[in-house]
């Protein structure tokens, strides 16, 4: 007989291997979607235990307690209580705990226990623990606590033996009854009460050597140092942003070559026409040029996830609270705004982890401020085409200088507008407190990075393949159709859809110095940002033929002053957001007023630095 | 009670300096001032090892107003400001 699918849930505090047990059991086997109603991500994953058992396993974000103080703490109460819309409640939780830090896990699994829900403890990390000599009596503790307990190291091959053997054994026996479930909020007596009948049961259970990782303190002596701490931080931001820019270049021009020949294929092969076109000009130089960006956005992926893994990320955000807070922003906004120079939609999603709802608002509203990998192509376009590669004071590298400027403009902006909205908006509010545990420092593990880089890189692509796959194949209909009457002598482009369009929106865009091709490109930059570039290569190459769609930048170079170059980075700095990103602020603020707040907001500014930036520029004589 | 010969006067957590090692005595939130209710300050604080008897060290400050702290309870590491702190009176 075909047994039911078991339903696994992994419960735990923040940092005791939850996501490294579940890439254990279920290797790639991994379904990423998004909770109904919250974009608090859902990692479901599958596997099949020694004894043939199909299990689905949920990974939960952590928490300390079934409070739910924060939107990810309450899908993990919800969860566990099987109020969680369209869930199945878990046949079995799995409470996993770091063996060298038991006292809130424990605390954390009497509270569970009030569930009703059949549960067993994983004293996870156990190679930690035996290496820093501390012992758990499993049977022991396994009889105070009156659940199963097992140990397992979940990143070392075969860690999780036991964890598999034991549920295939508790999996058999499972009640058919439905269990009481008895829980309620603790009040504070209670909790207290709780947390010293865990420290008795510990105390009768485990013994402590009194060494603390040493490791870790020597890290810590100099990282957490109040000045030296923050030269580190500032010089591995350096490394990564040097990374991003030096290290993905023979890659990326690697790609682009691939695509170019590609192109070229495609040119000799196919006769000359609108098919040909479509294939050369639309589909391979238009998603090609996006994703030709795929290196930068796996190292600064990888630079992320190296320091999550290592433990940093907690040190950082320690470093810079009362920095931070002189801008009204709190410790724990340092990744999500960190991780939103990668992308800003990940990093609005990680502002899941600040517990006040207005800090949270605020840092989701300045998030798309911080320079995202997607505006990299548009700054290295415009960069290349316009600034002289030349040194300037004899060693620093005046393209890199202005880009290093334009990261700056948007961080400083995004500290102006978080002041602003502090001063002017969150008026009678007194700064939440900032309440972090700082982890041991861990080596990170090649298989949770890579697992890691790879579902993003999927995601990019995909995005690659679907959103600005059909963005460009809609900017080369509108920039190819209608076609020119017969004998016309301009180019085909000027009796287009996409030049009616631009040129309709050109007089708007004129005081800021943008023509009407910039207008037509804006639109799908909306989208994805990065299309504009691609949409810009689109429009003059079928203008221009096929010796402009090679060459975008030098283009670029005859066609726009200076200033209408320095205006469109200026343009870039702020505004027009990504689509998706409007999308995610919606869902994770739940209001479509926030949404709209954020777009105008940023518009504004992007026109009025646009503004400033060509009037400027053109006083100066660069017109 | 006795306040002679080596009994510690007791003081908040949150005055400590930097190496500062004691005991907690108990949790008083209303003296915090912060931003959560009393109930919810404590409960937050129990959560995270802060129950009478945890032994604390003050590890690390931070650069602006020697503030947050990175203190050791038993055996992790937990950063909390000063206000907050000020609900941990410690001997
Ligand atoms: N040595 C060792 N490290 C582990 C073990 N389990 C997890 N880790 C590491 O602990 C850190 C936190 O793990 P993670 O799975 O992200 O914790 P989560 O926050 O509960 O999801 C990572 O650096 C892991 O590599 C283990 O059993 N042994
Ligand atoms: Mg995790």
């Amino acid at each position: 007989m075909e047994l039911p699918l078991l339903h696994l849930a992994l419960v735990g505090t923040p940092n005791s291997g939850k996501t490294s047990l579940f890439n254990a059991l279920t290797g790639s086997r991994q379904k990423v979607a998004n909770y109904p109603g919250v974009t608090v991500e859902r990692k479901e994953g599958f596997f099949v235990t020694p004894q043939g058992r199909q299990v689905s396993v949920v990974d939960l974000p952590g928490t300390y307690s079934l409070r739910g103080r924060s939107p990810d703490e309450e899908i993990t109460r919800d969860f566990v209580l099987g109020k969680a819309s369209g869930e199945t409640l878990p046949d079995l939780v799995l409470c996993v705990a770091d063996s060298t830090n038991l006292r809130l896990t424990i605390r954390l699994l009497l509270e569970l226990k009030r569930t009703g829900r059949p549960m067993i403890l994983v004293l996870n990390m156990f190679d930690i623990a035996s290496r820093r000599g501390i012992s758990v009596d499993v049977e022991r503790l396994a009889k105070e606590l009156g659940v199963p307990v097992v140990t397992s190291i979940a990143v070392r091959k075969g860690g999780t033996a036991d964890l598999l053997a034991l549920t295939d054994e508790i999996s058999a026996k499972l009640a058919a009854e439905p269990a009481e479930n008895s829980w309620r909020a603790l009040s504070v007596a209670e909790l207290r009460a709780t947390q010293r009948e865990a420290d008795r049961i510990i105390s009768d259970c485990v013994s402590l050597p009194a060494s603390p990782d040493t490791w870790t303190a020597r890290i810590d002596a100099i990282v957490l140092h109040p000045v030296g701490g923050l030269i580190v931080l500032a010089l591995i931001l350096f490394v990564m942003f040097q990374a991003v820019f030096a290290w993905a270049q023979p890659l990326m021009e690697l790609l682009q070559s691939g695509f170019d020949a590609l192109g070229d294929i495609v040119h000799a092969t196919l006769p000359e026409g609108l098919v040909q076109s479509f294939l050369q000009n639309g589909v391979i130089s238009g998603v090609g040029s996006v994703i030709v960006f795929l290196p930068q956005i796996i190292i600064i992926f990888l630079f992320i996830l190296l320091l999550e893994d290592f433990g940093y990320m907690a040190r950082a955000a320690f470093l810079m609270d009362r920095i931070m807070g002189g801008a009204g922003l709190h410790g724990r906004a340092f990744i999500p705004l960190l991780s939103s120079f990668a992308c800003a939609i990940p990093g609005i999603m990680a502002t899941r982890v600040i517990d006040n709802k207005r800090d949270r608002l605020t840092t989701i509203l300045i998030a798309p401020l911080m320079t995202c990998s997607a505006r990299i192509p548009v700054y290295t376009l415009i960069i290349s085409a316009f600034i002289p590669a030349k040194d300037v004071w004899g060693f620093i590298n005046l393209q890199g200088l202005v880009m290093f400027g334009l990261y700056t403009a948007g961080i400083a902006s995004a500290l102006i507008v978080s002041f602003v909205i502090k001063f002017f908006m969150l008026r009678d509010y007194a700064p939440a407190p900032f309440m972090l545990e700082l982890p041991d420092y861990k080596m990170p593990r090649l298989k949770s990075i890579a697992i890691g880089i790879f579902t993003r890189a999927k995601m990019f692509l995909q995005r690659a393949g679907t959103t600005i796959f059909s963005m460009m194949v809609l900017i080369w209909f509108l920039a190819s159709f209608p076609q020119p009457p017969a004998g016309a002598t301009e180019p085909a482009i000027d009796f287009s859809l996409a030049a009616i369009i631009g040129k309709a929106l050109a007089p708007l865009l004129a005081p800021v110095g943008f023509n009407w091709q910039i207008a037509v490109a804006l639109i799908p930059g909306m989208a994805a940002r990065e299309v504009a570039v691609a949409a810009l290569g689109t429009v003059y190459a079928i203008e221009g033929g096929k010796e402009a769609a090679e060459q975008i930048g030098q283009v670029l170079a005859t066609k726009w002053s200076l200033a209408t170059a320095l205006s469109m980075l200026a343009w870039y700095i702020f505004a027009p957001q990504c689509a998706s990103t409007l999308a995610v602020i919606r869902r994770e603020t739940g209001s479509w007023g926030w949404m709209a707040a954020t777009f105008a907001y940023m518009l504004v500014l992007a026109y009025a630095a646009s503004l400033l930036t060509y009037n400027v520029a053109v006083a100066l004589g660069a017109g | 009670m006795t306040d002679t010969h080596d009994t510690r006067r007791e003081m908040p957590l949150g005055l400590a300096k930097r190496g500062y090692t004691g005991v907690i005595q108990h949790l008083s939130a209303k003296d915090a001032g912060s931003a959560l209710s009393d109930i919810e300050l404590e409960s937050r604080l129990i959560e995270l090892g802060f129950v009478e008897g945890a032994r604390v060290e003050v590890l690390h400050e931070g650069l602006v107003g020697r503030d947050p702290i990175a203190v050791r309870v038993d055996n992790i590491t937990i950063a909390v400001r000063r206000r907050e702190a000020m609900a941990i009176i410690v001997a």
